[in-house]
């Protein structure tokens, strides 16, 4: 990585994590240079970028690599401030944005992957708990329009690329997003309206045919 | 005149140490609500009904919870010492290091230290390598944050002082001076300051306490508070 100037983003199409840096570098209006990533053979691009994790999403801006996508995400918007403000300026505001963007780290995904990837009575205790999950975002988002209020903000970022996930998730352990969480799903419908999001988010059935793929792989049924 | 700002939250808790240092660094005036966490408090519960986990930190009314969010919390709402940096590369950086030690430095150390035979060889392994990344990331300085402690040294507090504790009672020896002696000289620097100082428990205590515990730690791998 020599200090070229510039934005490079190293990803894989369907992560929901690297979804969330192009969204944030959208709602920017940043160019950048976008790099698919092949996960089962990654570019000496990569292991350099993040020796640590050896994960995508990684951000390469003029040189220097910042990673882990909610990490990403403030950066873009620290360096980018002059347009879209996507965290608040009040602090106790911006603490409850990270509270929530951190929520969203630490549940959605995994009992996600638990939906698709077990069967009976562990698939249904997923599944319990990620209704939970839905409704306590549910009730945090209240009747906003989005979860950063009057604007699309942090833990919208944060949150939005799993809702093209949520069709996978309904199909593999039956049960219906709109059903437990109304207010999510018609958030998720708005969110879609913006061209960030409408231009990142992958189509719920491509993503539903990678789960059937990563089914598979794992020797899921 | 009743403090207007309080933290729920207990001396033996590392998490509970960040938040607390940040608080002295900048010389806030605050109320230490000791929790016991065998038997949370109401208040506990009303404040973090999600977690329902210490540190909560109570700024004129208003809950703040998550160690690292507290911290940042502190370092914007109050005037003063910079806990973490201006630069927003050195930012990222600094809350990339906080996060590896939360993900990968305390589940392995912790995981050695109370597991056997193969399992404990792996979590060891692991441990070593993460202690030697980190390690590597003080690159000459006095402390993560450079010539004062930052958001890295306050995330690393239980690297500090508890790691050393735990080892002892767990009858391992993962963090010495022979193999991370850069880690260890930090380790010093670090309890040296005199808001961490001002934070930290008798070491004598903690030990009784994690040795008191041993058994059931070993058998539930949780920390254990009755």
């Amino acid at each position: 990585m020599a200090s070229e100037k510039g934005v490079m983003l190293l990803d894989f199409w369907v992560s929901p994590f690297g979804q969330r840096a192009r969204i944030a570098l959208a709602e920017k209006g940043v160019q950048y240079e976008y790099k698919e990533e092949n996960l089962t053979e990654k570019s000496e691009l990569l292991l350099k970028a993040n020796p640590v994790h050896k994960k995508i999403p990684v951000l390469i801006h003029d040189g220097k690599p910042v990673c882990e996508s909610l990490i990403i995400v403030e950066y873009i918007d620290e360096v980018w401030s002059d347009k879209a403000p996507l965290m608040p300026s009040d602090p106790y505001q911006r603490a409850q944005a990270r509270f929530w963007a951190d929520f969203v780290d630490k549940k959605v995904y995994d009992c996600g992957s638990r939906l698709w990837k077990l069967k009976g009575e562990e698939q249904q205790a997923a599944k319990k708990e990620m209704i939970e999950i839905l409704q306590l975002l549910e009730a945090q988002l209240g009747d906003k329009k989005y979860f950063g209020g009057d604007s699309f903000g942090f833990v919208d970022v944060a949150f939005v690329p799993f809702t093209s996930w949520f069709y996978s998730y309904e199909t593999c352990a039956n049960f219906s997003v709109e059903g437990v969480a109304p207010k999510v799903a018609q958030w998720a419908k708005r969110c879609l309206e913006r061209e960030s999001v409408a231009k990142t988010l992958s189509d719920p059935k491509k993503v539903y045919e990678f789960v059937c793929f990563l089914k598979k792989k794992f020797g899921v049924e | 005149m009743a403090e207007t700002v309080k933290l729920l939250g207990t001396k033996g808790s590392p998490y509970s140490h960040r938040a607390e240092v940040a608080l002295r660094l900048k010389e806030v005036n605050f109320e230490f609500l000791h929790e016991d966490l065998a038997h949370k408090s109401d208040m506990l519960l009303r404040y973090n009904p999600i977690h329902k986990k210490i540190p909560v930190l109570v700024h004129e009314e208003k809950s703040i919870v998550e160690s690292l969010i507290v911290v940042e919390y502190v370092h914007e709402a109050f005037n003063g010492y910079a806990i973490l940096p201006s630069d927003p590369y050195e930012r990222a950086m600094a809350r990339f290091w906080a996060r590896y030690i939360d993900e990968k430095v305390i589940p392995a150390f912790w995981m050695s230290c109370w597991t056997d035979g193969e399992m404990q060889k792996g979590f060891i392994g692991q441990a070593k390598e993460a202690l030697t990344i980190l390690e590597s990331q003080l690159k000459g300085k006095k402390f993560f944050g450079g010539d004062s402690i930052g958001f890295v040294d306050l995330a690393a507090g239980m690297v500090a002082f508890w790691f050393g504790i735990l080892q002892e009672v767990a009858g391992i020896s993962l963090l010495n001076e022979e193999d991370y002696p850069v880690l260890c000289r930090w380790a010093d620097d670090y309890c040296s300051v005199e808001a961490v100082k001002e934070s930290l428990l008798d070491r004598k205590l903690l030990v009784a306490h994690f040795a008191s515990k041993k058994e059931k730690i070993f058998a539930t791998k949780a920390p254990v508070y009755d």
